[in-house]
C-alpha cells in the first residue's frame, strides 16, 4: 500500500509539468511519463488485491502513451501522419 | 530470499520513479527534463514490474508484469528519442548553460542555444 501512496506525488509532478511546460514537447513528454507512472500504479494495485486482469490495463496504458508520444513527435518534425 | 529480493527491487523502482518525476518538474530546459524523466522512469517502472513478477512467480500476474516490463523497456526510449529529435527540428531553444549543439551544427544550421540576457 505504501508504494502506491509514494507514487502519487510522482504523477502530480508530471501533471505540474504538463500544465506549466513552456513548449509542446514539454507537455508531450510529461503526458507520456504520466501514462507510464499510471501503468506502474495499476500494476501495484493489481499486486495488492491479486487481480491479474488489471495488468492488461497497465499494458494498454503503456501502449497508448507510446503511440501518443510518437504521433506528437511526428507533428513536431513537421511531417504528416502517413508520411 | 526471493521475497526480500522482490521487496528490494520494488522499493528501488518506486524511489527511481519519484526522483525522475521530480527531475521532470525541476530541471531548466526540455532536454534536461527528458534526460531525467525517461531514464529514471524506465528503470524504475521495470524495477516495479520485476518486483511484481518476483513476488507472484509464474502466475498470470507475474507473466503479464514481465511482458509489460519488456514493452516499457523497448518503447519509452524510442518515444523519448523521437520527441527530442522533433523538438530540436521544431526549434525549441536549448538552455543558456549548454556548451555544444552538435546536432544542429552537423545539419549545417545555426546553433539554437538560448541567448544570455
Amino acid at each position: 500500500m505504501i508504494p502506491i501512496i509514494i507514487l502519487i506525488p510522482a504523477a502530480f509532478f508530471c501533471l505540474y509539468r504538463a500544465l506549466q511546460g513552456p513548449s509542446i514537447a514539454d507537455r508531450a513528454i510529461a503526458v507520456d511519463m504520466m501514462g507510464v507512472v499510471f501503468s506502474a500504479i495499476t500494476a501495484l494495485v493489481a499486486l495488492q488485491y491479486q487481480l491479474s486482469y488489471l495488468l492488461d490495463l497497465s499494458i494498454a496504458l503503456a501502449v497508448i502513451a507510446f503511440i501518443g508520444a510518437l504521433a506528437l513527435a511526428k507533428y513536431l518534425e513537421g511531417r504528416s501522419l502517413d508520411d | 530470499m526471493i521475497s526480500a529480493l522482490a521487496l528490494l527491487s520494488l522499493w528501488l523502482g518506486v524511489i527511481f520513479v519519484l526522483l525522475g518525476a521530480l527531475g521532470l518538474a525541476r530541471f531548466p530546459d526540455i532536454y534536461n527534463r527528458m534526460q531525467a524523466a525517461t531514464k529514471c522512469v524506465t528503470l524504475g517502472v521495470c524495477g516495479i514490474m520485476l518486483g511484481v513478477f518476483l513476488k507472484t512467480g509464474f502466475s498470470a500476474l507475474g507473466i503479464k508484469a514481465l511482458i509489460c516490463a519488456l514493452f516499457i523497456l523497448i518503447t519509452v526510449p524510442v518515444s523519448s528519442h523521437a520527441l527530442a529529435r522533433g523538438s530540436l527540428i521544431a526549434g525549441v531553444k536549448l538552455w543558456k548553460g549548454t556548451i555544444k549543439d552538435k546536432f544542429t551544427e552537423d545539419r549545417g544550421g545555426k546553433s539554437i542555444i538560448e541567448e544570455e540576457k
